[in-house]
């Protein structure tokens, strides 16, 4: 299957850009469906960015997150082919890692 | 082959490289605690992302008041068309800033999404958050062991919540 995570991490001199996009619905638990039955709440509760051994940012997130989640951010640190893993967990026990090489 | 610290390797275990490479060298001894207290540390505030207040999500998160700072850039539209998507980012020029969160006041539950920023990341962020209606946005930030606070309110025309 595919990986639910796309990332783009740059390297450009000694700060590293990184963009995610993942793909889940983030259900907030208050939508009701056609059927007037409420959706249960299903969303990414921790979104994690590890590189070379460390924890370079950590995303706690609530429903209030939009579907489809985007976060963008940078780090010093890392050069051109390191490696960044991915991961993250949902409220139902789900989760998806990818490793990415910066570019 | 190279020592490694498991599949999974933490913050926590390289600090206790020895002990932990150490423990892996003798086979399969149980070593839970490390990984337990690890987990502790990075744990998700859940209790934080129930409450409805804004205020009192604040305080649990971080268990006090912010001041406004004008080193706070948070850049969000005035108007939203849709709230489901509603694109906000925030840059900081304050020193050693170890977490960003923000605050959508008038959603069901105030607390959206919480970011730590360990030394040598950027306190810049940029994501997107869902609105239920118009309302205030607010940066949390804490830098230094002190929080500061930006805010900016966003019109919504067409609510977050899909009803």
């Amino acid at each position: 299957m595919a990986s639910s995570i796309r990332v783009r991490a740059t390297a450009n001199g000694d700060i590293t850009e990184v963009q995610t996009l993942i793909q889940h619905p983030m259900d907030t638990g208050l939508v009701k469906d056609a059927k007037g039955e409420a959706i249960p709440a299903h969303f990414i509760q921790q979104l994690k960015f590890e590189c070379n051994g460390k924890d370079v940012f950590v995303a706690d997130w609530g429903t209030a997150v939009s579907k489809d989640p985007y976060v963008k951010f940078s780090f010093k640190g890392a050069k051109k082919g390191d490696e960044l893993k991915i991961s993250w967990t949902d409220n139902k026990g789900g989760s998806d890692t990818i490793t990415a090489k910066i570019a | 082959m190279t020592t490694t610290t498991g599949p999974h390797p933490t913050r926590r275990l390289i600090l206790q490289g020895a002990a932990s490479v150490a423990l892996l060298g003798l086979g399969n001894l149980p070593f839970a605690a490390a990984p337990a207290l690890a987990a502790a540390n990075d744990k998700y505030p859940e209790e934080a992302f129930k409450l409805k207040n804004e205020a009192d999500a604040i305080k649990a998160l971080y268990g006090r008041t912010a001041e406004p700072s004008d080193k706070i850039k948070l850049d969000a539209p005035e108007i939203a068309e849709n709230g489901g998507v509603v694109p906000i980012s925030v840059t900081v020029t304050l020193d050693k800033v170890t977490s960003i969160s923000f605050f959508v006041a008038e959603n069901p539950n105030a607390l959206a999404a919480s970011y730590r920023i360990p030394e040598g990341t950027l306190p810049a962020i940029a994501n997107r958050l869902k609105m239920a209606k118009t309302t205030n946005v607010t940066a949390i930030v804490e830098a230094d062991g002190k929080l500061y606070s930006a805010t900016k309110e966003v019109k919504v025309t067409v609510g977050g919540c899909g009803g």
